[in-house]
C-alpha cells in the first residue's frame, strides 16, 4: 500500500514540478493553479475509491484528476492547448475532465461544482447504485451560500456524498481567519445534521484510513459524511512561483508543512529499490506525457463551432 | 442619516489635447476612488481581494492603508450575500463600491442585482435610493477561458434601473468612475484586463463623464465603426488598415451603454450609411443589436444602411491560443467586414498583419 500511495504522490509532485519548470517558455498559455504540497489530499481519499465513484473539483485540479487516475498526457495536452487534451484543448488547466475514470468536472468560479457533486449523489441513489460521489473544494468555497445550500440539501436527501474541504487557509492571499468569523468548519458542517471530522496535519496515512471508514458507511447508506484536511500550498495562488516575497503568509508558517512533506514520508516508507523503481518509471511518463503533449497537433479551425450542443439526443422520449 | 456626496467632483469635463500627465487605466482608477473618498466619507470600498498584495491589478493599491478597514476591506468569498450588504449599506446612505476581479462572477450576485438593486427605486415608489457602484472585469488571452473571459454587460442593459459603463481610455475611466460614484443610482462599472495596459492623458482634479455620454474618437466619411469596451481600440486600429486603402472610417466610443448615447451614432450612420457594431460580447442579444436596433428605428426611410453585427464567435471561450485568436473579433477582421459594407459585397479582404497595430496580448500566470 506504501508503495501505491507514494507512487501516486510522486507522480503529482513530478508533474507539476516539470510544469512549473517548462512554464516560462511559455508552452502552456493558460493559468495553472499547482497543488504541490496538497497532494496528498486528493491521493488519500482517491486511494479509497472504487472506479466508478465519481469527485468534482476545482480549477486546482491536477492532484485530483491525476489521483483517481485521470490521463497524464491528454492532461499535458490540454494545458498545452492541444487536440489530444482531455477538453480538446478547449478547456485548459482549470477545466480537466475524465469521464472515463470518474473525474466529473472542476470549475474556476469557486464552489460551483459542490451541488452538481449532490445531484450526481442523488441520481447515484435514484439508481439505486453503490457508488458513491467525492465533492472537493477550498476553504474559501465554505462560504459561498452554495456550500451551506448543497449541504442541507444531501443532509436532507440523505445522499451518498463524501464532501472534502481542502483546507490550505488561504483564498488567494487571504488568510481563513479573515475572512471567517469561526475557522471552525466542521462545526458549521454537523449544524447541518451531517458528521465531520478534520485531519489536522494533511496526514496521507491517517486520511487514507479515515476516508475508507467513512466510504464503507456511505456505501451502507448512512448518508453524507464531511472531511476536513488542513493543508499548505507551497507555490503560489496561480503559477509556476513560490511567493513568499509578497508577505501575506511567512516562509516560517510554510516550514512544518514543508518538513512533514508526504511525498518524502512515503518515501522513507517504501523499500529502496520498488522507491527507485517508482521514481525511474514516473520520471519517464511525465517526460514522455510532455513528449506527447508537444508533437500533439492543436485543434483545426473547424473545432471552433463543435460541442456547443450534443448532435443526437441519448433518450428515447420521442 | 448619513451625509450624501460631494463637494469635491467638479462636472465639467476638461478637454483632453491640453492635457500632459499620463496615467495607466490601472492608475486612473486608483485615483478616481482615492479622490471620491477623500471627498466624501460616505463612500466605501470593498470585493475579495482588493486589500490584498495584488490590490485588484493596482486599482485599489494603498488604498486600505490610507482609509482604514473599516472603509476597504477584502470580503469573503460570498458575492450574493456581499451584493445584498452592499445594498444595505446604500439603502443607510453610504455610497458602496463592490469590486469583482471578473465579470463571470457577477453571476452569483444576479437575483440582488436585478431583483433588488434595478428595482427598489422603482418599486418602493421613489422612496429609496440606491448609489452603488458594482467594479468588474473581463478577462482576455491567456487562455482565461470559459469562466474568466464573459463579457455580460449586456445582461444588464436588458434590466431598466441599472446604468451600465465600459469606459475604454484612462481618460474615461476617472471622469465615469468618479460620475458612478456620484450618481444616486445602481451603476455596474465594466472593465476590461486589456484595458488595464493602456496609458493615456488624465487630469490631476476630478472631473465626471456623465452618464450617456459617447465619444467621436475619429472622424471619417466611409464607414462608422462602434466598439465597445476592448474593442474600441481594436477599432481605431482598424481605422488604420482601412485608411490604407483610401478607406475613412468613423468611429465611436458609447462608453455609457445604459443610457446609451445613440444621437451620435444615428448621425455617423445616417452621413456613412454602414455601420458596423463591435461587441465585446457575443452578438447574439448583445449591446451590438440593441444599437443597431435603435439606429435602424431612427434611420428607417430616411437613409439606406448597410449594418454589421461583430463579436464573440458563438460559442464558449476556449484557452487554447489557436481557437482564441479566431473566437475574438479583431482590428484585421474588422477591417475586412468594413470594407464589404463599403463595397456592398463580400470581398475576402483581412489585410495584411501590422505588428505596429496589433493589440496588447498579456503573459499570465493570470
Ligand atoms: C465565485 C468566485 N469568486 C471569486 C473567485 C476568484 N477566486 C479564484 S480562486 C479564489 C480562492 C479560493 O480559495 P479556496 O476555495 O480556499 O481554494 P484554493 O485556491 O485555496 O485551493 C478566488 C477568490 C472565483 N474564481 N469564483
Ligand atoms: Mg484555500
Amino acid at each position: 500500500m506504501y508503495a501505491s500511495l507514494y507512487r501516486a504522490l510522486y507522480r503529482i509532485r513530478r508533474l507539476e514540478e516539470e510544469t512549473a519548470r517548462i512554464y516560462p517558455t511559455d508552452r502552456i498559455k493558460s493559468p495553472v493553479h499547482l497543488s504541490i504540497g496538497q497532494e496528498a489530499v486528493a491521493v488519500g481519499v482517491c486511494a479509497t475509491l472504487q472506479p466508478q465513484d465519481v469527485v468534482f473539483g476545482t480549477y486546482r485540479g491536477h492532484a485530483l484528476y491525476l489521483a483517481k487516475g485521470g490521463s497524464m498526457k491528454a492532461m499535458v495536452a490540454e494545458m498545452f492547448g492541444k487536440v489530444t487534451g482531455c477538453a480538446r484543448g478547449k478547456g485548459g488547466s482549470m477545466h480537466l475532465i475524465a469521464p472515463e475514470v470518474g473525474v466529473m468536472g472542476t470549475s474556476a468560479v469557486v464552489g460551483t461544482t459542490i451541488p452538481n457533486a449532490v445531484g450526481y449523489a442523488y441520481a447515484l441513489r435514484y439508481r439505486e447504485s453503490d457508488s458513491l460521489v467525492v465533492s472537493f473544494f477550498g476553504d474559501g468555497a465554505t462560504e459561498e451560500g452554495v456550500f451551506a445550500e448543497s449541504l442541507n440539501f444531501a443532509a436532507l436527501k440523505q445522499l451518498p456524498i463524501l464532501f472534502v474541504c481542502e483546507n490550505n487557509q488561504y483564498a488567494i492571499h487571504t488568510h481563513q481567519a479573515r475572512r471567517q468569523a469561526t475557522t471552525d468548519i466542521c462545526a458549521r458542517v454537523t449544524a447541518h445534521g451531517i458528521p465531520a471530522e478534520r485531519i489536522t496535519n494533511n496526514d496521507v496515512l491517517r486520511l487514507f484510513e479515515r476516508s475508507q471508514a467513512i466510504t464503507r458507511e456511505i456505501r451502507a447508506g448512512h448518508g453524507p459524511r464531511f472531511l476536513e484536511v488542513m493543508t499548505y500550498r507551497w507555490f503560489e495562488h496561480v503559477g509556476p512561483n513560490k511567493d513568499f516575497q509578497l508577505g501575506y503568509r511567512s516562509l516560517e508558517e510554510a516550514q512544518p508543512w514543508i518538513e512533514s512533506d508526504q511525498v518524502v514520508r512515503l518515501a522513507n516508507l517504501v523499500d529502496r529499490p520498488v522507491r527507485e523503481q517508482i521514481e525511474r518509471e514516473v520520471t519517464e511518463e511525465v517526460l514522455d506525457a510532455f513528449r506527447f503533449a508537444e508533437a500533439s497537433p492543436f485543434p483545426n479551425a473547424t473545432e471552433l463551432d463543435a460541442d456547443v450542443f450534443k448532435e443526437e439526443a441519448a433518450c428515447s422520449l420521442i | 442619516m448619513l451625509t450624501h456626496l460631494t463637494p469635491g467632483i467638479q462636472q465639467e469635463t476638461p478637454r483632453t489635447e491640453t492635457l500632459t500627465r499620463e496615467l495607466s487605466y490601472v492608475e486612473a482608477l486608483r485615483e478616481a476612488t482615492d479622490q471620491a473618498m477623500e471627498a466624501d466619507p460616505s463612500v466605501i470600498l470593498f470585493g475579495l481581494d482588493v486589500d490584498d498584495p495584488k490590490a485588484i491589478q493596482g486599482t485599489t493599491r494603498g488604498l486600505a492603508e490610507k482609509y482604514g478597514p473599516a472603509r476597504v476591506f477584502g470580503t469573503p468569498l460570498s458575492e450574493d450575500a456581499m451584493t445584498g450588504t452592499a445594498i444595505g449599506m446604500a439603502l443607510a446612505g453610504l455610497r458602496p463600491i463592490h469590486v469583482h476581479i471578473r465579470m463571470d462572477f457577477l453571476m452569483l450576485a444576479m437575483n440582488q442585482l436585478v431583483n433588488v438593486a434595478a428595482k427598489s427605486r422603482y418599486m418602493y415608489g421613489g422612496k429609496v435610493a440606491l448609489p452603488l457602484v458594482i467594479r468588474s472585469m473581463i478577462g482576455k488571452s491567456w487562455g482565461q477561458g470559459a469562466q474568466h473571459s464573459q463579457g455580460l454587460y449586456s445582461f444588464f442593459m436588458h434590466v431598466p434601473g441599472l446604468k451600465v459603463v465600459a469606459p475604454t481610455t484612462p481618460f474615461d475611466a476617472k471622469g465615469c468612475l468618479l460620475a458612478a460614484i456620484h450618481d444616486d443610482n445602481p451603476v455596474m462599472f465594466v472593465e476590461h484586463r486589456i484595458l488595464h495596459f493602456h496609458k493615456g492623458p488624465v487630469p490631476t482634479e476630478s472631473y465626471t463623464v456623465q452618464p450617456g455620454r459617447s465619444r467621436i474618437t475619429a472622424t471619417g466619411e466611409d464607414v462608422t465603426l462602434v466598439g465597445i469596451s476592448a474593442m474600441q481600440p481594436e477599432c481605431l486600429a482598424a481605422r488604420h488598415y482601412l485608411a490604407a486603402i483610401g478607406i475613412h472610417a468613423e468611429v465611436i466610443d458609447p462608453i455609457w451603454l445604459s443610457p446609451l448615447d445613440i444621437e451620435p451614432i444615428v448621425e455617423s450612420a445616417e452621413k456613412t450609411g454602414r455601420l458596423v457594431v463591435v461587441d465585446n460580447g457575443w452578438s447574439n442579444c448583445g449591446a451590438g443589436a440593441e444599437i443597431l436596433a435603435q439606429v435602424a428605428e431612427r434611420l428607417m426611410g430616411i437613409r439606406d444602411l448597410r449594418v454589421r453585427r461583430m463579436g464573440f464567435a458563438p460559442v464558449t471561450c476556449p484557452t487554447t491560443p489557436v481557437l482564441e485568436e479566431l473566437f475574438y473579433p479583431n482590428a484585421r477582421t474588422i477591417a475586412g467586414a468594413a470594407r464589404d459594407l463599403v463595397e456592398g459585397q463580400p470581398t475576402g479582404w483581412i489585410p495584411e498583419e501590422n505588428p505596429a497595430l496589433r493589440g496588447i496580448a498579456f503573459k499570465g500566470p493570470f
